[in-house]
């Protein structure tokens, strides 16, 4: 199992926003795990999505040479369930990002429908702590060319992203 | 420039949000970490709604110097020495520390900062 939980980036602006998707599918194994014959996508796991869609823009900015891990979640409603069928729209603001962190504010739409919205914290690893990086550089490569995220992304002043050196 | 009532209001506000307690709990001498129940992620928190809630840019390490804590130079054993404390009071003019230097323990630092001295930094900064 792949701990995939966006499917592909539909835009992404160096330093300012990410919008990415999640088709629900009634073949997914934990939709029917969740409530006994509603299948039902776990909030949890839309949550998951949302940091996937945020923490990619927080990682992009700083070239994905930061180590950033979800550390916090301080606002987070769910509006409404996702189940089959829908796709999720995982809209991501970065509010502010600084040496130790970033702050981002998320929402997920079905059509023009709120779903959910959060606000999460992200913090960078201090690279004096720590000792190995958190993928291989050919699996990072691989995620970021599943999701796509190239395809769409520009910088700020509307230059294409260019995949980066450093990531095989 | 923002009266102490309108900072102190906003601090609350900014603090309430972060840490999910009630507006009462956040008085003046309510500490941080000790009472409020804040963790080291929460600082950054903080420090976000702060720059927003005021429109002001707080450097690393000015509202919490943690570079003076994990200093070599100013530690020994756990507890601060006194060039440490001096500079500690010279890089945080907005914190009431005389509690914190009858027992310098670093350990027991973040557990020291109250509400009014982070009202008394955003002051500083307003």
């Amino acid at each position: 199992m792949r701990w995939f939980w966006i499917d592909r980036f539909t835009e992404m602006v160096s330093g300012q926003k990410a919008t990415a998707i999640k088709t629900v599918s009634l073949s997914e194994e934990h939709l029917h795990d969740h409530f006994l014959g509603i299948p039902t996508m776990p909030n949890s796991l839309i949550l998951e999505g949302m940091a996937q869609t945020a923490g990619m823009l927080v990682s992009e900015y700083n070239d994905f040479r930061e180590r950033v891990i979800l550390a916090k979640v301080p606002k987070l409603i769910y509006h409404n369930r996702a189940v089959p069928g829908d796709t999720l729209i995982y809209r991501a603001t970065l509010e502010a990002i600084e040496e130790s962190g970033a702050r981002a504010t998320v929402t997920s739409h079905v059509g023009d429908c709120l779903q959910a919205e959060a606000e999460i914290l992200f913090a960078h690893i201090d690279r004096e702590t720590a000792h190995r990086p958190l993928f291989r550089s050919s699996d990072f490569g691989d995620l970021l060319r599943s999701l796509q995220l190239f395809n769409v992304g520009q910088k700020a002043d509307g230059s294409k992203l260019t995949f980066p050196e450093h990531i095989e | 420039m923002p009266s102490k009532e309108e900072v102190f209001e906003k601090v609350r506000d900014a603090l309430v949000d972060a840490l999910g307690v009630e507006d009462d709990e956040v008085t003046p001498e309510a500490t941080l970490v000790g009472d409020l129940g804040a963790e080291s992620i929460d600082f950054l928190d903080i420090v976000f709604r702060l720059e927003k809630g005021f429109d002001i840019k707080i450097p690393r390490g000015e509202l919490f110097p943690e570079d003076i804590l994990t200093s070599t130079e100013y530690v020994a054993d756990g507890k601060i020495n006194a060039e440490g404390l001096e500079e500690l009071k010279k890089r945080m003019p907005f914190a009431d520390l005389s509690k914190f230097e009858e027992n310098p323990v670093v350990q027991e630092f973040a557990t020291s900062l109250t509400v009014q001295d982070m009202c008394n930094y955003v002051e500083s900064k307003v």
